[in-house]
């Protein structure tokens, strides 16, 4: 043993060796407790199954000794080997290098990752396939290793599995098909470890651990079933769902408590018992997000879920209600639980077995039955209803209150809604936080703060602290923040950020879906409604008022103190014994069989916290990411999203053909060729570099480019105008239909971010795109090299900005051409076969154009196949939107538009650099409009989806040609995929004809050139969001990316502006410059283009 | 009235023009919008009772009676609750003495509630305005310069906001709207004053406003002019305003069809 921990491990195999040891530990344990032994021998068994299963057994003895030294609290070495890894080791020594590698890095992860072991320790291999592929690669170094060391491999792979979550999953797989493989060879040593495994127990293999989980449901009735130990939330959330006919569960969540108020959501994304560690498996089937309107959901089922619950919150006295409402609701509750008032059956006191208030009198029982009267004639499910309708303008409905105390001191309640933030004093509202006003999130130790965004009149953000009464707490509170906000304000949930080596923080994200997800997938939903029986509230309010969980578990957790202290010694006690699941179960609550008391927990907690103490746990939120759709009533969402389901069955049924995927339809922009009118559509690109003296860099630009623009209208040609470095290029391009915004270069989500950026309203002009004669043909094309090139240029624009050495903590600022930004991303890539042509002079010069049309098509080629399937999809979509609206097709193919405005912001403190794009058009609205709008939403949240995991994507440019043939006919988009070899003709017959008036202008920081050049980077995280309001798109495009040790964040925001005439422009850009600076104070500006497409009245045509 | 109580010396009050102008909003009231209404006897040893609106909180079915910011007018609300217990409302009575609250500062808006924290009201009022009308969110917002939150707001719609345009009124506003939920829409007035109305909405007669008349606020009274789906009904108040009395503060709206 000795020997072993000095030897030191390799850092490359650290993690995977941390799941190793983890998973050592657990044969350990097993030894030490013979209960235990089963579950932990049988993951390990599981682990070496292809390879060890069959071995007989023969040293057993070995084994027992080192049990023996290894006392069941001691955090020694041994402690972590496998009792059958150290007989092994006897038995082999050929190999002892590598075993001390991983017994030492076990050792160091004891020390600094205490707290982690006790979930970890029972590896059990779960195999997802996709997991084991996606970590192959990953994982291969490590098998070559262990293939080296054949014996050696067989040890670790139980070690391995364990570790951490999936990579260790992952890692498992792998080993095990690796041991298939090693079987042959390793067949003797195989043998022994088996035996070693085997003799120790006295117990025969199982192959699945189960624990009983008990779920305390809204009823009050108790589900239970026997869960694999290592399940994740998930498995125990959906056989919940299941058990109860549930499909909208999406509103609901598992809670386990802590002690009596202490609650906390299960992570339906971990597993459960990494999360209750010690805590019996106790759960309680809760509503999670309160439906700020109830009666859109679509099953009754549902609702009466959501009743029960809001039952129990009434009763215990969480959700406060006067008189009048006590009596109202509970009448409706008879009405739905007894239906009719029945003078017979209903006698006087009937009402007094139901609980409708927290203190009930004999009066509101009264006023309770006079109101039931009133019911008569509605059904269970309108009662529900209505008394939905009536508790959700409680002013507390939906809200979740934390205690905490401000900076004096002084107590107050925060609390967490669909809205935002509340604060309380008492009973009194003195603070409201709305999500848009919030831009950050954070906790650290126990303080809890908000970074929020400026008031009119101010210019900095402030940041508001809050202390709440420990860690966990604040961490509670954030990880519901976080939720809330993803799921009520973002249409998809954000990407939890990649873990990266070292990093510090939590990489919590909400991971479910958002309540727009969800009630689109609830639009979907075909079924009778489900029969469902109605129990009375009687059970649920008296067993259960107060909190009805949470003292109930105390109160058990407490009866077990002493077995408490024991398990204390090992931190873990795993109360699920393979096959003796429940019978232990019983032993849990009648013996006190090993259970961690609550105060083991916490201390537990504090271990962990501590490792994270230092990290700081941001969640920023781009508040621009959903407007606040004040304008959108909720009739209009809804109706919003069932069109859009309706549109996506409908492209879904539509047969396939090689069409013009969403990125190309997306390019494709109007093109006039003659500006007149001043509606038009804004884009405003905004790169911001990092540090902050930029941010205030763009303001002037702005205001340079303003003068410029008007001169540019005088001309009544395309204008595009490019602040760069370099200086400017006003008017180069003259006569564009520019309105071409380079492709996010990117990397990661440059899909997403193309198919987020894109307005609506593009669409809509591109589709019905003008044309004005043939002249303007000729121009056309002329036009699409211009802006191709601008393309290029606004991919070139997108800088790296930032660069923050993270060991160092130093901040370097690195700006590296668009070209090199490209290869970063392509190089993480796997499939990206063509890199993307260098552009080095980043504000193009119109002479450069031609060529860098030609590099920049290669460049786009590269997708991942991943990505193709999913642009096929879209492309079918997009086909049948083509259809509809586009007759005529033709096929040119000359350049390609983008409009992806790009804008760099740079995140400082927290390493985060962001890129805000910012686009802002404004257009009139044409009819297809909407439906545009829709598609592209949809389109969006797909692409999101299957993103998700891809980090970097390549959009393909595709070539679009748009040529113009004289009106009435209107206007030809041609479409090219990146391929090339997909060509799409799209003709338009009999579309309204819409002059458009396309302006581009492109303001950049000077920084853009700076060059890392040639940096290979590793693409982080990408993520893409988009909201939209009547009147506004915002796309926000966040890619982060590790450029030899440097982090950076790009922020990329598009604002679309949609609107008359009357708006005025400038304002709006100036508005969306400024909510992009004090969005993110931390960066600064560093590009920004503004993109101005006008509808041209007829008589304007050439 | 003579002896009311005054934020500032001022012009005397013209006593029987007051009348007359009270007798004007009582005639409206009762006669012209078929409300019924109860007149509380005067009670000259309470120079400022007329203001009755102080002296309650009637929400619903439960009127809080208050502990008025001014000391000298704390007998004011005996009165005031004898007539509510006698139209059967639940009463809920102020009785902590830490506690002030008039009912000036109190906007209820339909949705929620908003107390301004004047010098006549105070946190602890507020939280048992909260107490009692627990449906609704109760949100504080502080109240400079005015003797009330409703010396410059009230509401003038279903979900219209009538706010002056002074520094204070306009704060407060930026405060209401920061703390609610809810969106109103706003309705601003060149005077404080005006931006005190009386909105009711009567079954027979929809959306009726009573406002400051245009000889007192010509260019207010313009813009209540363009609420195109009210019934305007100007109302002049120009005595009791030197009191600081506005045409909210002489009654308290009670949506209750009283036996009496």
């Amino acid at each position: 043993m000795t020997t072993e921990v000095g030897s030191e491990t390799e850092v490359k195999k650290d993690s995977e060796q941390l799941g190793p040891d983890k998973a050592k530990d657990n044969p350990e344990e097993a030894s030490e407790t013979p209960e235990n032994q089963k579950s932990r021998e049988t993951p390990s068994e599981e682990a070496q199954d292809s390879s060890s299963v069959p071995a007989p057994t023969s040293q057993s003895s070995p084994s027992s000794q080192k049990k023996e030294k290894a006392s069941p609290e001691s955090k020694g070495i041994s402690r972590f080997l496998p009792p059958w890894l150290k007989k092994q080791k006897s038995y082999t020594l050929a190999e002892p290098k590598d075993e001390t590698k991983k017994r030492t890095t076990g050792e160091q992860q004891v020390v600094e990752e205490s707290e982690c072991q006790a979930p970890d320790r029972i590896a059990q291999p779960q195999k997802s396939l996709e997991e084991a592929a996606a970590e192959n690669q990953h994982n291969a170094k490590a098998d070559d290793k262990e293939e080296k060391h054949s014996v050696s491999s067989a040890e670790t792979q139980p070690a391995k599995e364990d570790g951490k979550e999936r990579e260790v999953e992952k890692v498992a797989k792998e080993k095990e098909e690796k041991q298939a493989e090693k079987e042959k060879r390793e067949t003797k040593e195989v043998q022994t470890a088996e035996i070693k495994t085997e003799s120790i127990p006295q117990k025969s293999p199982k192959k699945i651990k189960t624990v009983q989980c008990k779920v305390m449901l809204l009823d009050g009735t108790e589900y239970s079933c026997d869960l694999e130990k290592r399940a994740k939330g998930q498995v125990l959330f959906d056989k919940v769902c299941e058990h109860l006919n549930l499909l909208e569960k999406d509103y609901f969540g598992l809670l386990f408590y802590e002690n009596s108020d202490q609650k906390n959501w299960l992570d339906s994304s971990k597993e459960i018992k990494r999360q209750i560690r010690s805590l019996p498996w106790i759960f309680a089937f809760n509503v999670k997000f309160y439906p700020p309107d109830p009666s859109q959901l679509t099953e009754d089922i549902t609702r009466y879920f959501l009743c029960l619950q809001l039952r129990q919150d009434i009763a215990s006295g969480r959700l406060p209600c006067s008189f009048v409402t006590h009596a109202l609701l509970g009448s409706y509750t008879l009405q739905a639980e007894l239906g009719d008032h029945d003078p017979e059956e209903h006698r006087s006191d009937y009402i007094s077995e139901f609980q409708f208030a927290p203190n009930q009198t004999q009066e509101m029982e009264e006023k309770v039955a006079e109101l039931h009267k009133t019911h008569r004639g509605l059904t269970p499910a309108q009662a529900d209803s209505q008394f939905l309708e009536n508790a959700k303008r409680l002013s507390m409905y939906g809200v979740d209150l934390h205690h905490a105390k401000d900076s004096e001191g002084v107590d107050i309640m925060l609390g967490v809604c669909a809205n935002g933030l509340l604060i309380y004093k008492d009973r009194l509202r003195i603070n409201r936080f709305a999500w848009p006003k919030i831009l950050k999130i954070s906790y650290k130790r126990s303080n809890f703060y908000i970074k929020v965004r400026p008031a009119e009149l101010e210019q900095f953000e402030s940041t508001i602290g809050f202390k709440l009464p420990n860690h966990r707490a604040a961490k509670r509170l954030w990880k519901v923040c976080v939720e809330h906000h993803t799921f009520f304000r973002l249409v998809s949930p954000e990407q939890p950020p990649k873990a990266k080596f070292l990093t510090l923080g939590s990489k919590f994200r909400y991971s479910g879906r958002t309540q727009a997800q969800t009630r689109q997938a609830s639009n979907l939903i075909d079924r009778p409604a489900p029969y469902f029986e109605r129990t009375s509230s009687k059970r649920v309010s008296r067993s259960l008022d107060g909190a009805p969980m949470g003292i109930s578990d105390q109160g058990l957790l407490r009866d077990f103190p002493a077995t408490g202290g024991q398990a204390a010694g090992d931190k873990i006690i795993d109360i699920e014994a393979a096959g003796q699941a429940k019978l232990k179960e019983g032993g849990r609550e009648e013996d006190g069989s090993p259970v961690k008391t609550p105060q083991l927990e916490l201390t537990q907690d504090g271990k962990s916290n501590s490792l994270r103490v230092d990290g700081e746990n941001i969640y920023v939120r781009h508040s621009n990411l959903m407007l606040e759709d004040l304008d959108k009533t909720q009739d209009d969402l809804l109706k919003h999203q069932a069109s859009i389901s309706e549109l996506k069955r409908n492209f879904m049924e539509s047969t396939p053909e090689p069409r013009p995927n969403e990125w190309e339809k997306r390019r494709i922009t109007p093109l006039s060729l003659q500006t007149q009118g001043k509606k038009g559509d804004h884009i405003f690109q905004v790169k911001t570099l990092p540090g902050k003296e930029k941010q205030w860099t763009a303001m002037p630009w702005i205001a340079g480019a303003k003068p410029e623009e008007t001169n540019k209208s005088l001309e009544e040609e395309i204008t595009s105008i490019l602040f760069s470095k370099e200086g400017f290029r006003a008017g180069t391009g003259g006569p564009f239909a520019a309105a071409s915004v380079g492709p996010a270069e990117g990397a990661a989500g440059e899909e997403t971010a193309a198919s987020a950026a894109p307005p609506p309203q593009r669409h809509a002009t591109r589709a019905e795109g003008p044309c004005t004669g043939v002249s303007d043909a000729d121009k056309s094309s002329h036009e699409t090299l211009d802006i191709v090139e601008e393309k290029k240029q606004a991919e070139v624009g997108i800088e790296e900005t930032l660069v923050v050495d993270e060991t160092n903590k130093g901040k370097m600022q690195v700006a590296t051409d668009a070209g090199e930004t490209c290869k970063v991303e392509h190089l993480s890539k796997k499939d990206s076969s063509s890199l993307p042509s260098d552009s080095s002079s980043s504000s193009s010069s119109s002479e450069s154009e031609d060529e860098e049309v030609g590099e920049y098509q290669p460049h786009h080629r590269a997708i991942e196949e991943v990505i193709r399937e999913e642009q096929e999809e879209e492309e079918d979509m997009k086909k049948k939107e083509h259809e509809e609206k586009i007759q005529h097709v033709e096929a040119t193919p000359e350049g390609s538009k983008l409009n992806v405005p790009v804008e760099h912001t740079q995140v400082t403190a927290e390493d985060l650099v962001q890129e805000n794009a910012v686009t802002i058009a404004t257009e009139e609205k044409n009819l297809s409009e909407e439906i545009k709008q829709d598609l592209g939403e949809e389109k969006e949240e797909e692409q999101l989806k299957l993103n998700g995991d891809v980090s970097h994507v390549d959009i393909d440019v595709a070539p679009q040609i748009i040529c113009c043939s004289e009106p009435p006919v209107v206007k030809t988009e041609m479409v090219t995929i990146s391929d090339a070899t997909q060509r799409t003709e799209i003709s338009t017959k009999e579309v309204p004809i819409v002059q458009t008036e396309t302006k581009t202008i492109t303001y950049e920081s000077p920084q853009f050139d700076g060059s890392a050049g040639g940096n290979a980077g590793v693409l982080l995280s990408a993520q893409t969001i988009t909201s939209e309001s009547i009147s506004t798109t915002t796309t926000t495009h966040i890619t982060k990316m590790v450029k030899g040790g440097v982090s950076e964040t790009r922020i990329e925001k598009r604002i679309v502006i949609t609107g008359d005439a009357d708006i005025d422009h400038d304002e709006a850009l100036a508005q969306a410059i400024k909510e992009a600076k004090e969005q993110h104070p931390d960066m600064s500006v560093t590009r920004v283009v503004v993109h101005k497409e006008t509808e041209l009245a007829e008589e304007d045509e050439e | 009235c003579r002896q009311a109580l005054r934020r500032a010396p001022g012009p005397e009050v013209d006593f029987a023009r007051a009348e007359r102008e009270h007798q004007l909003y009582v005639g409206v009231l009762r006669g012209k919008l078929g409300l019924q209404v109860l007149e509380l006897p005067a009670d000259e040893s309470l120079p400022d009772c007329a203001f009755v609106e102080d002296a309650a909180v009637v929400c619903e079915e439960t009127a809080l009676v208050t502990r008025p910011g001014a000391p000298s007018r704390r007998k004011e609300v005996e009165a005031v609750k004898r007539v509510l217990e006698s139209l059967n409302l639940n009463i809920v009575e102020m009785i902590d003495e830490n506690a002030t609250l008039d009912g000036g500062d109190v906007l209820f808006t339909g949705r929620e509630f908003f107390v301004g924290l004047s010098r006549r009201t105070n946190q602890r009022g507020a939280e048992i305005l909260a107490d009692t009308f627990k449906d609704y969110a109760v949100s504080t917002v502080p109240v400079h310069d005015a003797l009330h939150l409703k010396s410059f707001c009230s509401m003038a719609g279903p979900n219209l906001i009538a706010i002056g345009s002074s520094e204070a009124a306009q704060k407060a506003l930026k405060t209401m709207q920061q703390m609610s939920d809810h969106r109103y829409d706003k309705l601003t007035v060149p005077d404080d004053a005006a931006a005190n109305c009386i909105y009711l909405n009567i079954p027979s007669k929809g959306h009726v406003l009573l406002h400051r008349a245009p000889e007192e606020y010509p260019e207010s009274a313009k813009v209540f002019e363009k609420l195109k789906d009210h019934m305007l009904i100007p109302i002049a108040n120009t005595e009791l305003d030197k009191v600081d009395g506005s045409l909210t503060c002489c009654s308290v709206l009670i949506n209750k069809t009283s036996e009496l």
